[in-house]
């Protein structure tokens, strides 16, 4: 319906590289023609490609046909994507060569309650959990919070984030919405994330912390290279350091900053802290207000915030809070229960102030210390093995492990275990730090002490 | 009919279709004069556009009642024009929230 009111309403215009909204359209029929041929039927189109002109052809042409999308992270060991792969049979791959067609015309397959998304999130648990987001979860936000075809013709978002991710879903359907085009970028690097952004005249964009704090770094170096059309950089997916924030604002005094909290199950932004609140967070004197930078903002339209013993809880048509193979986990009054620990303030802003649990943020990423330890116990040696984030200056948090040897081996060299677990793993997950240790602090009843292991982990990594 | 957010109209008379944005109970949407049905199912043919109800509805407009308490959003433009009963809906000026992906 999204993809059917941008062609209609903003044909002529440019989606991505060469396409427009028509264009799109008729290669995502192409693509429900292909999905509607196959031999057997499918339930899901994956999609293992980096970012790339593909992009909304992939995520609606699954719509169009009546299938799930799910963008699945190329970056993890081929076993892995083999995995997830089987976990969503009866399920086709999607390949830049279906951007071709055939268009046979088709309608689109119109089921709201159906699940479009399906977004891998790791979770605390070792497997990890599919989220599903229906049409009318993700359609409620954007219904909600954007104003169709309100893009003015130059626009031009440039898409870094990974498609893999919620921001970068939201990124495809709110562009196509608003009738901005986007600027997908493969794989980030602040240098040519600068380069790009001038070369396309990039007028909105959003990054997670750790991208901000390279481009600032760079712009430290060479206020030359701000981008010259950029009018807005929205930035999430992690807490964002004081330090690279104020930076940043003092660097691109024309950019109006926004932060945007969300979560996958929330098929994205809840919350936003607009430009005004950043100029009057800066500016101000009162303490209260200044504070505000540091917060997430405001709900968005249709959504409600409580804090519950500490803990947010959200509620609105955009929450989806369902797993692949699970109940909804939202409560019966409709609440999903974050796992992350915030306050509200009188005029309703909100803070978060960590994970409930102990999910590892890096650069934006989410890491389950779970799954990094069960890797870490399939090395021979490996009796016991804890896993935490320590802070770090460059991605928010790093991925460190204490473990436990068995008895009578030989010592074991630790960065030979930083080795095979980077081959295992993936760069993204590997420990960055890994110390090996006689025991690992526990409860009696056999649980790891975290906060204990994360203080241990800070001792012995001091100084380095 | 019943209506709640996501429910999905069409017109009997011609292309126009909504969704529900925000609704309270049994509302008489109509299009062209006419009650608006299930989109997706058939309209019963033969309604032609009444005379007031012809003011056309644009794609991607948010339209409310004068109390505020309905807004659909028009999926489909058209020729013909929505109202509550005999009173037209109005086009709700936009506020749009800053770009945040």
């Amino acid at each position: 319906m999204i993809l059917e009111m941008a062609a209609d309403g903003l044909g002529d215009r440019r989606a991505v590289g060469d396409l427009t909204y028509a264009d799109i359209r008729a290669a995502a029929r192409g693509v429900a023609a292909r999905l509607g041929a196959s031999e057997a039927p499918v339930t899901t189109l994956a999609s293992l490609l980096p970012n790339g002109d593909h992009l909304p052809v992939a995520l609606f042409g699954a719509s169009w046909a009546g299938v799930s999308y799910a963008p699945l992270n190329f970056r993890l060991p081929l076993a892995s994507q083999a995995d997830l792969l089987a976990r969503l049979e009866p399920a086709a791959r999607f390949d830049e060569a279906w951007m071709g067609g055939p268009d046979d015309g088709r309608p689109f397959v119109d089921e709201p309650e159906r699940p479009a998304v399906l977004l891998f999130t790791s979770g605390t648990s070792a497997a990890p959990k599919a989220a599903v987001l229906h049409h009318d979860n993700l359609a409620a936000y954007l219904f909600n919070t954007l104003e169709f075809g309100s893009a003015g013709e130059e626009e031009a978002a440039l898409v870094a984030v990974p498609p893999f991710h919620i921001a970068g879903v939201a990124a495809v359907l709110s562009s196509t919405y608003v009738g901005r085009r986007i600027v997908p970028m493969a794989r980030f690097d602040a240098d040519d994330w600068l380069k790009l952004a001038a070369a396309e005249s990039v007028t909105h964009a959003f990054v997670v912390p750790t991208m901000l704090a390279r481009i600032v770094a760079i712009l430290e170096d060479d206020r030359g290279r701000r981008p010259p059309a950029l009018r807005s950089l929205a930035y999430g997916g992690a807490r964002m350091p004081a330090p690279v924030l104020e930076r940043a604002l003092e660097l691109l005094p024309d950019v109006d900053f926004v932060n945007a909290y969300g979560l996958t199950e929330t098929s994205s932004t809840v919350a936003v802290l607009g430009p005004d609140d950043h100029r009057a967070a800066v500016t101000s004197d009162d303490p209260v207000v200044r504070r505000r930078l540091e917060s997430c903002g405001r709900a968005v339209p249709g959504v409600e915030f409580r804090i519950v013993e500490g803990e947010v809880w959200i509620r609105g048509d955009q929450v989806g809070g369902g797993y692949v193979g699970t109940e909804s986990q939202v409560d019966a009054e409709g609440w999903l229960h974050t796992g992350d620990q915030g306050l509200l303030d009188d005029e309703g802003y909100l803070f978060v102030l960590g994970r409930g649990d102990d999910v590892i943020i890096r650069g934006g990423e989410n890491i389950s210390p779970t799954e990094i330890e069960d890797t870490l116990l399939r090395h021979p040696t490996v009796a016991a093995a804890a896993v935490v984030g320590l802070p770090d200056v460059e991605w928010g948090e790093k991925v460190a492990a204490m473990v436990v040897l068995r008895s009578g081996d030989e010592p074991l060299d630790e960065d030979e275990l930083r080795e095979w677990s980077r081959r295992e793993l993936g760069s993204i997950k590997a420990p960055e730090v890994v110390v090996v240790a006689d025991d690992l602090p526990q409860t009696p009843t056999g649980k790891v002490l975290r906060r204990e292991v994360r203080e241990r982990l800070r001792e012995s990594t001091a100084g380095e | 009919m019943e209506l709640k957010a996501g429910t999905r109209l069409r017109s009997a008379v011609d292309e126009v279709e909504v969704i529900v944005v925000k609704a309270q109970g049994d509302v008489d949407l109509r299009c062209g004069g006419h009650p608006m049905g299930p989109a997706g199912e058939d309209a019963p043919g033969g309604a032609s556009v009444e005379a007031g109800f012809d003011k056309g509805t644009l794609l991607g407009k948010r339209y409310v009642n004068e109390s505020g308490d309905l807004e659909v959003l028009c999926t489909k433009a058209g020729a013909s024009s929505l109202s509550v009963g005999d009173e037209p809906l109005e086009i709700k000026e936009a506020k749009p929230l800053p770009s945040s992906d």
